[in-house]
C-alpha cells in the first residue's frame, strides 16, 4: 500500500471519515517523512510537531465522538513562512524577523485553523519572498526533491518541496510574480495564484501589495480546490479583498471542455524555452484540441514590457513594505552610536543581497525626479496589458502557456546573474500584474524534471480554471514521483 | 513695516474626534498608559493592513463643505515615505495628489474690513506617535535613549492648507479662532492646541507692498498656542525685514519658534529637504464619497458662527462688536444663550460677558467652560439688578464672588449681606447721622454749593458698605437739606 504522506489530501480526508486510519497515524507517517528527508531537502524553517500533534489528536477525539473535525482535520499543511501564525516564528527566510513571534494570525490561518488545520511546520522561502529558487533563504536554500542539485523554484520554494517530497500533504504558499507556480512547476505539482483579491492578505507579510496572493500548492487539482475553498472569500481586515460569493470549486470540477476557446499568447512561447518545455506544452495543446477545445494562437502585444514593468513596480511597493524593518520595535536591532547608525545597521545586516537590490530599485524608481519616468511609466504599461488580457478573454475562455520557460535548474546556477533568474517568471509575471487568475500543472518531464503548463483565466474564473485544469490533469495522466535523490548528471 | 508687506500662508492640522484611530479599531482618546491603545495594525506590524475610518470621512467632509469645499468624487491615499521612529511603518498615509476637497475659503472680519482666506485644500492622514527622550533635559541632545509611545500613531489627522492670502499675524490668529471656532461648533475635533490635537505651522515671505511676486520663504513649526502663532509670525517678519533692509537674502529653511526665547531658529535647509517618495497606497482603494453620503452630511450641519453672528445680531438686537465677541468660541455663545433663555435683558448679559467675564479670564488665561458660574446663574444676578435688589456696583462685587465660588448670586448677597436698601426709613436714620456728621457740607449746600450733596451721598454709601439705592439716597438728602434747617 501506498505510504500515508503520499496521498492526496482528499484520499486522506474520506479515509479518516471513513475510520481507515486516524489522524495521528497520518501525521506519524509524515513525521517519520520528515525524519528521512529534511536533511537533504530543508523545506522548513521551523517544524510545528507539537502543534501537530495536538491538532491530530483533536482530529481523532472528533471523529471518535461522531463530531466533524473540520475539513482540513488531520492533513498536515506546510504554511510558507511569510503568514503571521500566532506564537509560531515567522521569519519571511530573513535574518531581519529571526525570532520574530507574531501576535495574530493571518486571515487564511485562522480560516484553516476553523477547519480543524494540522499545521506541520513554516516553509523556507527566498527572503521576504524576493526570488525563483529559494536560495535567497537566510536560512539555507531548499533542494527540489526530483533533483536533490537544483532549485525548487521559489519564492515558495518550501512550501512546494515539503509536498513533492511528502513532508506534507498541500501546503500554502504566496504568489506576487510567479511564485507559486513557478515552484509548483519545478516540483511537479499543482499550484493555483488567485484572483487579485479574492483571499484575504491580512497576515501575508507584504512584499508588493498591488500584486501578492495567497494560495494552494497541492498534488492535483482537486486538492488545489479544496484547500483554495477554505482560504477564499471576503475579509474586512483587507481593503482589498473582494465582496463576492465564493463559487463552489469541488462542484466546479465536473465537466468537460468541448467547446473551450484557448488562447495561445504567442509572447509566451517565444525564445529561451527548452525544447523539453516546448514540446511538452504542443503536446499539452494538442490534447486540448483532442478533448474538444478550439485552440487558437494570439498575441498581447504588451507582454514585452510585463518583466521591465513588475521589476519598477514590485521593487518600488516593496522599498516602502519593508521600511517598517528598522531595529526600532521588534526584529533584529544591531546597535549604532546614534538613531541613524543603528537603522544602517540593523538593515545592513538584517536583509540580503537581493532585498538590497530591490529596496534600492524601488527607492530610486520613487525619486523624485525619476517618478513619472519610471514608476509611472509601468504603471501605465500595466493598464496596457490589462487591457490586452480584457481583450484576450473577450475571444477565449482561458489561455495557455508554459509556467516557465525551463524546467528546474541547477543550485549556484543563476545566484550571479539577477537577470537571467528574473527571466524564470516572464510567463508567470504578466498575470500579477492583470490580477487574474492562474494555475500551474505538470504536463511531462525534461531530462527527468517536471515541466508545467500554466492556465490562465478571467478575473473571479477560478471555477473554470479549475475544471479546464482537473480535465488536462486527467488527460494528461502525469503519474511520476520524484525520487529524493541527487541528480544523473 | 515699511515698504514691505508680509504673505502668510497656513497648514495646520486637526485630529478628528472619532473613538477608533483612522485604519483600526484603537481608542483614539487622548492620554493613557503609553502603548495601551495599540494593536498590531497601528504598530505596523508585519503583515497587516490599514481599514479606511468611515466616520473620519463623515468629519473631515463635514468640515470641509463648512470651509465651502468642493468633495472630491475620486480620492485616493497615497504613502509618503520617510524614516522615523515615532513612525511605525517609516510611511505615513496622507493624501497627495487626489486630496479629499479642494477650492474653499472662510471669510473674516477685522476693524479695517472683511478678508477672506482661501482653503487650498482638506485631505485625511495619519497621526504619528510620541518620542519620549530620556535624559534630565528631555531633549534629544545628551538624552542616553528614547522611547516611542504609539497610543497616537493611527489617530486620524486633518490637514489644512490655505492659500497665500494672510498678510499680518493679527490676521493670522484671527483666522486660526475662527477655524477653532467652527470646527467646535461642528464638533469634528477637541481642538486643544496644548495636547497637540489642533496644530499649526506657516510659510511666511515678504515682499515689497505693491508687489504681485513672491519672495523666498521659510517655514516656521512649533507655534502650540494662539499667542505663539502671533508672536513668532511678529518676530519672524522683523527677522526678514532686516535681512532684506541690510540687503541680506532670505534662506528657504524651516525654523523652530521657541517660546522662551522669543526667536525663531533654522530647523533644517532645503538642501536637506526630504524626498517623500509619495506613491499610491495599495493596501487602500480610492474613496469615492457618495453625493448622497455628502447631502447628508451637509444637511446635518449645524449653525456656524457666521451664521450665529448674524442671529445673535438680529434676535437679540445686539450690536457687532457684541455679536462678534459672543460668537468668538462656541462656548462662549452657548453660555450666552443659556443665560439669556432665563429671561434678562440680552444686551445686559452681553455686557457683563463682555466686561467683567471676559477680564475675568484674561486675567487667569482661563476658558470660559472652565468657570464655576453657570451661565443660569448670571442671568439671576442680571435680573436681580434689573429688578433692584443690588445696584450695578455690588452687583461687580456679587459676580465675582460667583465666579469664585460658583454660589447663586441670592447666596453670595445674603452671606454678604449686600442687599440694596431701598427702605426710606432705614435710609432716613443713616443721612440724619451724616448730616450731623458734616456740618461743613451743610452748610456749603446751604450756601448754594451744589456739588456738596455728591460728597454727602457717598458718605451714606459708604456707611451703607455701598447698599443703599444711591438714586434714592440722593432725593431723600435733597429733601432733608431742605426741608430741615
Amino acid at each position: 500500500m501506498e505510504d500515508l504522506y503520499a496521498k492526496k489530501a482528499w484520499e486522506l480526508i474520506a479515509m479518516l471519515r471513513g475510520r481507515e486510519v486516524s489522524a495521528r497515524e497520518v501525521l506519524q507517517s509524515v513525521l517519520r517523512r520528515i525524519e528521512e528527508v529534511e536533511g537533504d531537502v530543508h523545506s522548513y524553517i521551523t517544524l510545528t510537531e507539537g502543534e501537530a500533534e495536538q491538532a491530530a489528536s483533536r482530529a481523532d477525539e472528533a471523529l471518535a465522538g461522531g463530531r466533524d473535525p473540520g475539513t482540513a482535520a488531520g492533513v498536515p499543511l506546510a504554511v510558507k513562512d511569510v503568514l503571521c501564525t500566532r506564537g509560531v516564528p515567522t521569519t519571511c527566510g530573513s535574518r531581519m524577523l529571526e525570532g520574530f513571534v507574531p501576535v495574530y494570525d493571518a486571515t487564511v490561518i485562522g480560516r484553516l485553523r476553523e477547519a480543524g488545520m494540522t499545521m506541520m511546520g513554516k516553509a523556507n522561502m527566498d527572503e521576504f519572498a524576493m526570488g525563483s529558487s529559494t536560495e535567497n533563504s537566510a536560512f539555507g536554500p531548499t533542494r527540489n526533491p526530483w533533483d536533490l542539485d537544483r532549485v525548487p523554484g521559489g519564492s515558495s520554494g518550501g512550501s512546494a518541496a515539503s509536498v513533492a517530497a511528502g513532508e506534507a500533504i498541500w501546503a500554502l504558499g504566496s504568489d506576487t510574480g510567479g511564485s507559486i507556480r513557478q515552484p509548483a512547476s519545478f516540483c511537479g505539482l499543482v499550484g493555483l495564484k488567485p484572483t487579485y483579491g479574492l483571499v484575504s492578505r491580512y497576515g501575508l507579510v507584504a512584499f508588493a501589495s498591488s500584486l501578492d496572493q495567497v494560495g494552494p500548492i497541492a498534488r492535483d487539482v482537486r486538492d488545489c480546490a479544496l484547500l483554495l475553498s477554505l482560504i477564499a472569500g471576503y475579509d474586512p481586515r483587507d481593503s482589498t479583498s473582494l465582496q463576492v460569493k465564493v463559487a463552489d470549486y469541488l462542484e466546479a470540477l465536473e465537466g468537460d471542455i468541448r467547446g473551450l476557446r484557448v488562447g495561445v499568447p504567442g509572447e509566451l512561447m517565444q525564445e529561451g524555452l527548452t525544447p523539453g518545455v516546448r514540446a511538452n506544452v504542443e503536446n499539452a495543446l494538442r490534447l486540448f484540441a483532442e478533448l474538444g477545445a478550439e485552440v487558437e494562437e494570439t498575441t498581447l502585444p504588451h507582454l514585452d514590457y510585463a518583466l521591465s514593468a513588475y521589476y519598477i513596480l514590485a521593487p518600488a511597493e516593496a522599498s516602502s513594505n519593508l521600511a517598517r524593518y528598522d531595529g526600532v520595535r521588534y526584529g533584529l536591532r544591531v546597535e549604532g552610536e546614534d538613531m541613524l547608525e543603528m537603522y544602517g545597521r540593523t538593515r545592513a545586516a538584517g536583509f540580503g543581497a537581493e532585498v538590497k537590490r530591490r529596496i534600492m530599485l524601488g527607492t530610486y524608481a520613487l525619486s523624485a525626479g525619476y517618478y513619472e519616468a519610471y514608476y509611472g511609466q509601468a504603471q501605465k504599461v500595466r493598464t496596457l496589458i490589462l487591457g490586452d488580457f480584457r481583450r484576450a478573454f473577450e475571444r477565449f475562455d482561458v489561455l495557455v502557456s508554459p509556467t516557465s520557460p525551463t524546467p528546474a535548474f541547477a543550485l549556484g546556477e543563476k545566484v550571479e546573474d539577477p537577470l537571467a533568474m528574473y527571466l524564470s517568471d516572464v510567463c508567470t509575471i504578466p498575470v500579477n500584474l492583470a490580477g487574474i487568475p492562474a494555475v500551474s500543472i505538470p504536463c511531462g518531464l525534461e531530462d527527468g524534471l517536471p515541466v508545467g503548463l500554466q492556465i490562465m483565466g478571467k478575473a473571479l474564473g477560478e471555477a473554470e480554471l479549475l475544471r479546464v485544469a482537473r480535465v488536462m490533469e486527467e488527460a494528461l495522466g502525469f503519474r511520476e514521483r520524484p525520487r529524493v535523490a541527487r541528480g544523473e548528471a | 513695516m515699511g515698504g514691505y508687506e508680509a504673505v502668510i500662508g497656513l497648514e495646520i492640522h486637526a485630529e478628528l474626534r472619532t473613538r477608533s484611530k483612522m485604519f483600526c479599531s484603537c481608542d483614539a482618546s487622548f492620554g493613557g498608559e503609553p502603548n495601551a491603545k495599540t494593536c498590531p495594525v497601528c504598530l505596523g506590524l508585519p503583515g497587516v493592513l490599514p481599514v479606511l475610518n468611515r466616520r473620519a470621512v463623515e468629519l473631515a467632509i463635514r468640515l470641509a463643505l463648512a470651509l465651502e469645499c468642493e468633495i472630491a468624487p475620486r480620492c485616493i491615499f497615497h504613502r509618503k515615505n520617510y524614516f522615523y521612529p515615532d513612525m511605525p511603518k517609516n510611511y505615513q498615509i496622507s493624501q497627495y495628489d487626489l486630496p479629499l476637497a479642494v477650492r474653499g475659503h472662510l471669510d473674516l472680519e477685522m476693524e479695517e474690513g472683511p478678508f477672506r482666506v482661501g482653503i487650498t485644500r482638506v485631505h485625511l492622514e495619519e497621526d504619528t506617535g510620541k518620542t519620549v527622550h530620556v535624559s534630565e533635559s528631555g531633549r534629544i541632545h545628551g538624552s542616553e535613549y528614547s522611547l516611542e509611545d504609539f497610543n497616537r500613531a493611527g489617530v486620524p489627522l486633518l490637514e489644512i492648507v490655505t492659500e497665500p492670502d494672510i498678510r499680518t499675524p493679527e490676521q493670522a490668529r484671527l483666522f486660526m479662532q475662527e477655524l477653532k471656532n467652527i470646527m467646535e461648533h461642528l464638533d469634528v475635533s477637541d481642538c486643544k492646541m496644548e495636547e497637540g490635537s489642533l496644530r499649526c505651522d506657516a510659510n511666511i515671505s515678504l515682499r515689497p507692498r505693491g508687489s504681485q511676486d513672491y519672495g523666498v520663504k521659510t517655514e516656521i513649526k512649533n507655534m502650540n498656542s494662539f499667542r505663539a502663532l502671533y508672536r513668532a509670525l511678529d518676530y519672524e517678519i522683523s527677522r526678514q525685514r532686516e535681512i532684506m533692509e541690510n540687503g541680506g537674502e532670505i534662506v528657504q529653511e524651516t525654523r523652530h519658534w521657541d517660546a522662551d526665547a522669543n526667536t525663531t531658529t533654522p530647523l533644517r535647509t532645503k538642501e536637506y529637504a526630504y524626498d517623500y517618495r509619495y506613491f499610491p497606497e495599495p493596501d487602500l482603494v480610492p474613496l469615492e464619497p457618495e453625493r448622497a453620503l455628502i447631502e447628508e452630511v451637509r444637511a446635518s450641519l449645524p449653525e456656524l458662527p457666521a451664521q450665529r453672528r448674524r442671529r445673535f445680531r438680529e434676535q437679540y438686537g445686539l450690536p457687532d462688536h457684541d455679536a462678534w465677541l459672543l460668537t468668538s468660541s462656541k462656548s462662549m455663545g452657548d453660555y450666552f444663550e443659556e443665560a439669556v433663555a432665563k429671561g434678562p435683558d440680552p444686551k445686559a448679559v452681553s455686557n457683563w460677558m463682555m466686561g467683567e467675564l471676559s477680564a475675568y479670564l484674561n486675567a487667569r488665561g482661563m476658558e470660559i467652560g472652565e468657570i464655576k458660574a453657570t451661565p443660569s446663574q448670571l442671568a439671576d444676578m442680571v435680573s436681580l439688578v434689573e429688578e433692584g435688589v443690588i445696584s450695578g456696583k455690588i452687583a461687580k462685587t456679587v459676580f465675582e464672588e460667583m465666579l469664585e465660588t460658583g454660589k447663586d448670586a441670592r447666596a453670595v448677597i445674603a452671606d454678604k449681606d449686600l442687599t440694596q436698601i431701598s427702605d426710606e426709613e432705614e435710609l432716613a436714620a443713616v443721612i440724619a447721622e451724616t448730616i450731623a456728621e458734616n456740618p461743613k457740607s451743610v452748610e456749603d449746600f446751604r450756601r448754594g454749593k451744589e456739588k456738596a450733596v455728591s460728597f454727602l451721598v457717598g458718605q451714606v454709601m459708604k456707611k451703607t458698605r455701598g447698599r443703599a439705592n444711591p438714586q434714592l439716597v440722593n432725593e431723600l438728602l435733597l429733601r432733608e437739606l431742605r426741608e430741615g434747617g
